[in-house]
């Protein structure tokens, strides 16, 4: 066993863990934090995504001790609480989901996105995405999802109430 | 799945990863980004004792600037490789390859020394390091030691990195003539079925020479050295068409569920075509 320790959403957590226990699934059995779903486990999918020290990663592909000392944001650490972050609030005004598996990572994968690219273009939505796969399909309200998002975030401080 | 057991040690210099495979043993497995391995380890494919995490080593992170070439340490991310400065500037064809890798969430942690030591024929960066005449630095229990990019790739996923040895990192010569990469996949995120990496000296419109080399056309990234020479004096689209029309020439390609070879070979044509008129502005 190893010993991490690891800052989630903000607080730090301590633990022992194999050394083959992937990310994702500490942060659902350990920790408790199952917004972040296991998708397809073969690194394809991008439902698992989350922060990892600001960048976005599949958690499916990252091993637990790998993230010892490191700061991971998942889907329930994007909300302050009280208001849902821009892309939240973006997904659910351009309903950028259908069965809404996808979801926690598309979103994860859009705040990345965003973080690097404040204005991007339709192209580079869908480029910057590519990682993230929608089995609904429903992938035009998702780019207009991400696209709204921009516009919210440019326009300032102000939120969707939660 | 969830991998078998292993034992993992964390090293933040060479000398503690040469030692930590030494005493490993043949089963001992370096892992940086594990963007390859984390996916062998889930379905099993492979079993090892012990995993030596390079990720945190400090000479192997970073670009630096060596005057005549730029070397780039193996541990640094995909990300880091295609965003820096010098990459851009003296060794674009890198950027250009390494930016079509999977998918943004790989490349923020899978590293291109990683994908260079994995040597998967499919993919996108050895036939960039190939076009660019990179050196690799390799280090081991008796030392350090370069290998050219000519005799660093062996055979399928088998490069001149030993068992017991690492790669620390790969120097590329400054080059700042035309460059592209150009990758033929079906789907996002998809391997390449075949991808060209072309680097073209032009002056005053003429093509005075080319390096180009391929993906997925063999066991390993091969040049086509048949079309590097038959380019030499093409002014024309109608010339680097002619000459990529011996793209295929002397490769080994292999049939699969993507593609059959000898349609591997129509696409490595009509790629070599677009990827030099690309690099070249013709």
């Amino acid at each position: 066993m190893a010993h991490i320790t690891v800052t989630v959403d903000g607080t730090s957590y301590n633990g022992e863990v194999e050394p083959r226990k992937l990310l994702v699934h500490w942060l659902r059995e350990d920790i408790g934090r199952v917004g972040t779903v296991v998708g397809c486990d073969t690194s394809n999918c991008g439902a698992c995504t989350v922060l990892l020290n600001g960048r976005s990663v599949k958690s499916c592909s990252v091993l637990a001790v790998q993230a010892d000392g490191c700061e991971v944001t998942t889907i329930q650490g994007l909300s302050d609480g009280n208001e849902w972050h821009p892309v939240q609030t973006a997904f659910k005004e351009c309903h950028g989901l259908q069965c809404g598996y996808c979801t926690p990572g598309m979103v994860m994968a859009a705040v990345d996105l965003l973080s690097e690219n404040p204005t991007p273009s339709e192209r580079e939505i869908r480029e910057g995405l590519e990682g993230n796969l929608c089995r609904c399909t429903g992938y035009h309200n998702i780019v207009k999802s991400v696209s709204y998002a921009a516009d919210l975030m440019s326009a300032g401080p102000t939120k969707g109430a939660k | 799945m969830i991998p078998v057991e292993f034992e993992y040690v964390k090293v933040t210099t060479i000398d503690q990863a040469i030692a930590a495979l030494k005493s490993g043993g043949e089963d001992a497995k370096i892992i940086s980004g594990g963007q390859s391995l984390l996916p062998v380890l889930r379905l099993r494919m492979a079993e090892p004792s012990v995993l030596v995490d390079c990720g945190g080593i400090d000479e192997m992170l970073g670009v630096r600037d060596d005057g005549g070439s730029i070397t780039i340490g193996a541990a640094t991310t995909h990300h880091g490789v295609m965003n820096n400065p010098l990459v851009q500037k003296h060794a674009l064809l890198l950027a250009q390859a390494t930016a079509t890798v999977a998918d943004p969430a790989i490349r923020h942690r899978g590293t291109t020394g990683g994908a260079l030591a994995h040597a998967d024929p499919a993919g996108d960066v050895p036939a960039a390091a190939l076009a660019l005449n990179a050196s690799f630095v390799i280090a081991g229990p008796s030392g350090r030691r370069t290998v050219d990019a000519k005799d660093f790739f062996l055979d399928y996923f088998t490069t001149a990195v030993g068992p017991d040895e690492i790669l620390v990192s790969f120097s590329i010569p400054k080059c700042d003539w035309g460059s592209h990469y150009s990758k033929f996949s079906r789907t996002a995120q998809a391997w390449a079925i075949v991808g060209v990496a072309a680097v073209v000296n032009v002056k005053g419109g003429v093509i005075k020479e080319a390096r180009i080399g391929l993906t997925n056309m063999a066991p390993t990234a091969v040049r086509a050295s048949t079309v590097e020479a038959a380019l030499v004096g093409a002014s024309s689209a109608a010339d680097i068409t002619a000459a990529a029309m011996h793209a295929a020439d002397g490769t080994r390609a292999t049939s699969d569920l993507h593609a059959k070879a000898d349609y591997r070979e129509h696409l490595a044509r009509v790629i070599t075509a677009r990827a030099v008129r690309a690099a070249a502005g013709i």
